[in-house]
C-alpha cells in the first residue's frame, strides 16, 4: 500500500483496532445462518456424509481463523472475512441452482488467468497481447493429451508446462523491446499460433474444432457441475496461493523492481533476460492452466475461441479489476462475467427499439472501460479500498488520501 | 551478440530487397517471360495501394504518439467514421464526390478534436496501458454507436467515386484507376504534411510539443490546443484514407478493426514515432502480404504481416527508422 499511494497514511492511522470477540460472536452468527440456509435451501436432502465435510470445512475455517488471531484478538479479522468466504464458496453448489454455479465456475476460470496477467502486468510492467495464445496452448494439450486416455495429473501439468514454454518463447522479445512494440511483438506471435491452429487440421481437427469429454483423475470423473465447480475453485486458490507467495518471494521484489525502473533494477543486481522470461513464463503457465479448465468447461474448443477479442477481454479483467492486487484478478473476472450476462438481462426489459440496437453490448462494454479508467483508474480494488479505508477512519476520511499524484508528462521515450 | 545479430539485419535486408527486385532483372535477362513480370507488377501495385491506407492510418497512430504518447487503437474507427461520412455526404445527400469528400475530412477533424477533449483530456498522465484501454473501448463504443446510426447501420456500402471502373494501362499493366488514384493521393498527402510540418507555424509548433511538452510549454505554445489540433490533423488523415479504401473494399461497421491490426505493424516496423518510418512500414507490409497471397500457400497471406514484424523487432527492436534513447542516471 504505502509504495503504491506514497501516502502510508491511510494504513497507519487506523483508530480503531477491530477484531475481538464482539466480532468473533457475530462471525459465529453469520456461520450459523449460513448453516441454516444451506439445511434449509439445499436443492438436495443433505445426508450424512455432505454435513461431515461441511463440519470438517467448518473446522479448517475456525482452526485458521482462531489461529491468525493473537492475544489481543488483532489480525483476525481478514481471516475472517476470508472464512466467510470460502465457507460460502464451498457451500454454493448446494444452494445455488446451476446456471449460477457455472458462471461462478467460469469466474474461477478467468480469475486463474487474471492471477497470470496480474502477475506480468501489474508486478513486471510487461504488457501482453498474446495471453489467448497460452489459453489456446493449455486447451488444446489438455485436450488432446485427453483423448490420448490421460487423466488430469497428466494433462494440467502438461498443459502449464508447455505454456510456459511457449511463454518463454513468446517472452523472448521482451528482452530486447517494452511497451507498444513488445505488446504487437506478443500479439504477432499470438496471432501466428492461431493461425496454425486453424491450418493443421490432422492435429486440432482445424476450424471444426473439437470435442472434450468429462475430465477424470485416478478413476474418479468430474462429470457435473457441481464437481467441476470445486475442481475450477481448487486450481483457483491453488494459482492465488502461489501467485500471492510469488508476490512476497524475492522473485516478486525483481518483478516489481523491473516495473520500476528497469535501469535501476539492472543496477541492483535484478538479472533482467533471467526475470523477464520467468515472469513470461509463469504468468504463460497459469493462463495455460486457465485455458485447460475452460476447454473442460465449454467441452468444445476451436481456434475461433481464442483470438484477440480474448486478449483484449483479459486485459480488460486486469485493468478494471485492478492492478495493484491479486484481489484485482477475482473483481475483474467477476466483473468480465457479469456484464454481458446483466447487459443481456436488461436488454429484455428495455423497450424493443432500444433493446434490439445491434451493437449495444459492445458499446455499453466500450463506456463501462471508458468511464472506470477515467473515473476509478485502480480498478475495482481500488473503489475496495476506498470504501473500506473510509469505514476504518470513519469520520476522519479525506477525500484527498487516494489521490494520485498526477505528472505533467509521462513518458515512455525515456525508461 | 549485437554485432553478430545486426549482421543478420543487414543481410536480411539486403537479400529482401534483391527478392524485391529480382524478378525485373530475370526478366532483363530472359529467364522469366514477360505473363510472369506483369503477374508480379500486378501484385506488387495492389499491395503498395493498400500499404498506402496502412501507411495513411499507421501515420494517423504515429502522429498521435509522437505528440501525447498516446497509443490509439481506436484510429481504424476514426477512419471507419471519415468513410461513413463520405458515404453519407456523397451518395446519401448527393453533394457530389469532391465537396462529399472534403466535408467528410473536416468532419472527421472535429470528430478527432471532440475525442482528444471528451476522452483524451481526463487521462492525460495516467499509466499508459489505462490510455489503451481508454482507446480500445472508445473503438467498441464507436462501432456500437455507427451501427446505431439510421441509415449507417450494420449493412455494407459500396461508394462510388469518378474513378471507380476504369483502367489505366501502361503497357501489359493494368492498374485500376482506384489503386492509381490511392497511390498518387498519398503521395500528395504526405508532401503536404512534410511542408506542412517543415515550414508552418502550426507544423513546428506541433513538432515541438512533441518533442518535449515542458521545453513546448515555456517557449509560449499552447501544449493542449496543439494536442487537439494534433487529434483533429491525425483523424483527418484517417478520415482521408477511409476516402480512399471506401471504393476498393466496402463501408461497413469492422472495416476499421481489420486495418488498424495492420497499421499497427506498419507503424512499430518504422519505428513507432517515425512519420517516414510509417509511410515505409504501410509500403512493407502492403507489399509482402500483395506477393505472400499470391506466390505462397492459402493461410500465409494474414500471417506474412506479422512474420516481417517478428523478424524485424527480434533483430532491430526500435523499428526501422526508430532512434534509442537511453536513460542517463
Amino acid at each position: 500500500m504505502r509504495f503504491l499511494f506514497k501516502t502510508g497514511y491511510a494504513q497507519d492511522t487506523r483508530l480503531f483496532p477491530f477484531g475481538g470477540t464482539g466480532r468473533f460472536w457475530a462471525g459465529l452468527a453469520l456461520y450459523a445462518a449460513i448453516l441454516v440456509a444451506l439445511a434449509h435451501y439445499a436443492p438436495v436432502a443433505l445426508n450424512a456424509t455432505h454435513w461431515l465435510a461441511v463440519a470438517i470445512v467448518y473446522a479448517v475455517v475456525f482452526g485458521a481463523v482462531l489461529l491468525r488471531q493473537n492475544a489481543d484478538g488483532e489480525g483476525g479479522h481478514a481471516a475472517f472475512w476470508y472464512g466467510l468466504l470460502g465457507v460460502g464458496a464451498l457451500s454454493a453448489p448446494f444452494v445455488l441452482d446451476l446456471y449460477f454455479l457455472s458462471q461462478i465456475t467460469f469466474v474461477y476460470v478467468y480469475a486463474i488467468a487474471g492471477v497470470g496477467l496480474i502477475l506480468l502486468l501489474g508486478m513486471c510492467g510487461q504488457i501482453s497481447l498474446g495471453h489467448a495464445a497460452f489459453m489456446a496452448c493449455g486447451a488444446y494439450t489438455a485436450g488432446l493429451l485427453q483423448a490420448q486416455g490421460f487423466d488430469l495429473l497428466v494433462t494440467l501439468p502438461a498443459a502449464i508446462l508447455l505454456s510456459a514454454a511457449l511463454g518463454v518463447v513468446i517472452g523472448l522479445p521482451a528482452l530486447r523491446m517494452t511497451g507498444i512494440y513488445l505488446a504487437f511483438a506478443t500479439y504477432a506471435f499470438a496471432f501466428i499460433v492461431e493461425e496454425v491452429l486453424a491450418r493443421w487440421d490432422g492435429l486440432t481437427g482445424g476450424n471444426m474444432g473439437f470435442v472434450l469429454s468429462d475430465p477424470s483423475i485416478l478413476g474418479y470423473t468430474f462429470d457435473s457441475e457441481q464437481k467441476m465447480y470445486y475442481l475450477a475453485m481448487a486450481l483457483f486458490v491453488l494459482t492465488l496461493l502461489a501467485g500471492l507467495n510469488i508476490r512476497r518471494s524475492s522473485t516478486g521484489r525483481a518483478f516489481m523492481a523491473i516495473r520500476d525502473s528497469e535501469t535501476a533494477a539492472e543496477a541492483m543486481g535484478v538479472n533482467l533476460a533471467v526475470y523477464k522470461t520467468t515472469a513470461f513464463a509463469i504468468s504463460a503457465g497459469m493462463a495455460g492452466l486457465a485455458g485447460a479448465v475452460y476447454a473442460h468447461l465449454l467441452f468444445f474448443i476451436s481456434p475461433e475461441g481464442f483470438t484477440i477479442f480474448l486478449s483484449i477481454n483479459l486485459l480488460v479483467l486486469a485493468v478494471i479489476g485492478g492492478l495493484a492486487s491479486m484481489h484485482g484478478a477475482v473483481f475483474g473476472a467477476a466483473f468480465i462475467v457479469v456484464l454481458p450476462q446483466l447487459i443481456s438481462l436488461t436488454k429484455d426489459s428495455l423497450p424493443p427499439v432500444v433493446g434490439q440496437l445491434p451493437g449495444l453490448e459492445s458499446g455499453i462494454f466500450g463506456l463501462v472501460i471508458i468511464l472506470f479508467v477515467i473515473f476509478e483508474p485502480m480498478g475495482i480494488h481500488g473503489r475496495w479500498m476506498k470504501i473500506k479505508t473510509y469505514f476504518q477512519l470513519f469520520p476522519l476520511y479525506k477525500r484527498g488520501t487516494f489521490k494520485r499524484q498526477k505528472s505533467y508528462m509521462v513518458s515512455e521515450k525515456n525508461r | 551478440m549485437d554485432r553478430v545479430l545486426g549482421r543478420i539485419w543487414w543481410l536480411l535486408a539486403a537479400s529482401a530487397v534483391i527478392a524485391f527486385f529480382s524478378p525485373p532483372v530475370l526478366w532483363l535477362f530472359g529467364v522469366m517471360d514477360g505473363a510472369g513480370l506483369t503477374l508480379y507488377l500486378q501484385q506488387v501495385v495492389s499491395g503498395t495501394a493498400n500499404g498506402c491506407v496502412y501507411a495513411l492510418v499507421a501515420l494517423g497512430i504515429v502522429l498521435i504518439y509522437k505528440a501525447t504518447e498516446t497509443i490509439n487503437f481506436a484510429q481504424g474507427e476514426l477512419m471507419m467514421v471519415g468513410a461513413f461520412l463520405a458515404f453519407t455526404f456523397i451518395t446519401m445527400y448527393g453533394f457530389g464526390f469532391w465537396i462529399g469528400a472534403a466535408l467528410a475530412v473536416a468532419g472527421g477533424v472535429l470528430f478527432g478534436m471532440a475525442t482528444d477533449r471528451a476522452i483524451i483530456r481526463p487521462v492525460v498522465g495516467q499509466p499508459v496501458f489505462a490510455i489503451v484501454m481508454v482507446t480500445l473501448g472508445f473503438g467498441f463504443v464507436v462501432r456500437a454507436v455507427v451501427s446505431m446510426i439510421p441509415g449507417w447501420g450494420t449493412d455494407t456500402y459500396a461508394l462510388a467515386t469518378p474513378f471507380s471502373g476504369a483502367d489505366l494501362r501502361l503497357g501489359a499493366l493494368v492498374v485500376s484507376q482506384d489503386y492509381a488514384a490511392i497511390i498518387v493521393s498519398t503521395l500528395v498527402l504526405v508532401a503536404f504534411l512534410f511542408v506542412f510540418f517543415r515550414y508552418t507555424r502550426l507544423g513546428v509548433a506541433m513538432e515541438a510539443s512533441s518533442e518535449n511538452q515542458l521545453a513546448a510549454y515555456y517557449m509560449g505554445i499552447p501544449v493542449k490546443r496543439v494536442y487537439t489540433l494534433i487529434w483533429g490533423l491525425s483523424a483527418g488523415v484517417a478520415a482521408f484514407a477511409g476516402l480512399l479504401l471506401a471504393p476498393v473494399t466496402f463501408i461497413h461497421t469492422q472495416m476499421g478493426f481489420g486495418v488498424v491490426f495492420k497499421a499497427f505493424p506498419a507503424a512499430i516496423l518504422g519505428g513507432f514515432g517515425s512519420i517516414p518510418g510509417a509511410i515505409v512500414g504501410g509500403l512493407i507490409i502492403g507489399i509482402v502480404e500483395a506477393l505472400a497471397g499470391f506466390y505462397l500457400p492459402e493461410g500465409f497471406k494474414d500471417v506474412a504481416a506479422y512474420v516481417v514484424l517478428l523478424v524485424v523487432l527480434l533483430l532491430k527492436p526500435e523499428g526501422i527508422f526508430g532512434r534509442v534513447v537511453v536513460k542517463k542516471v
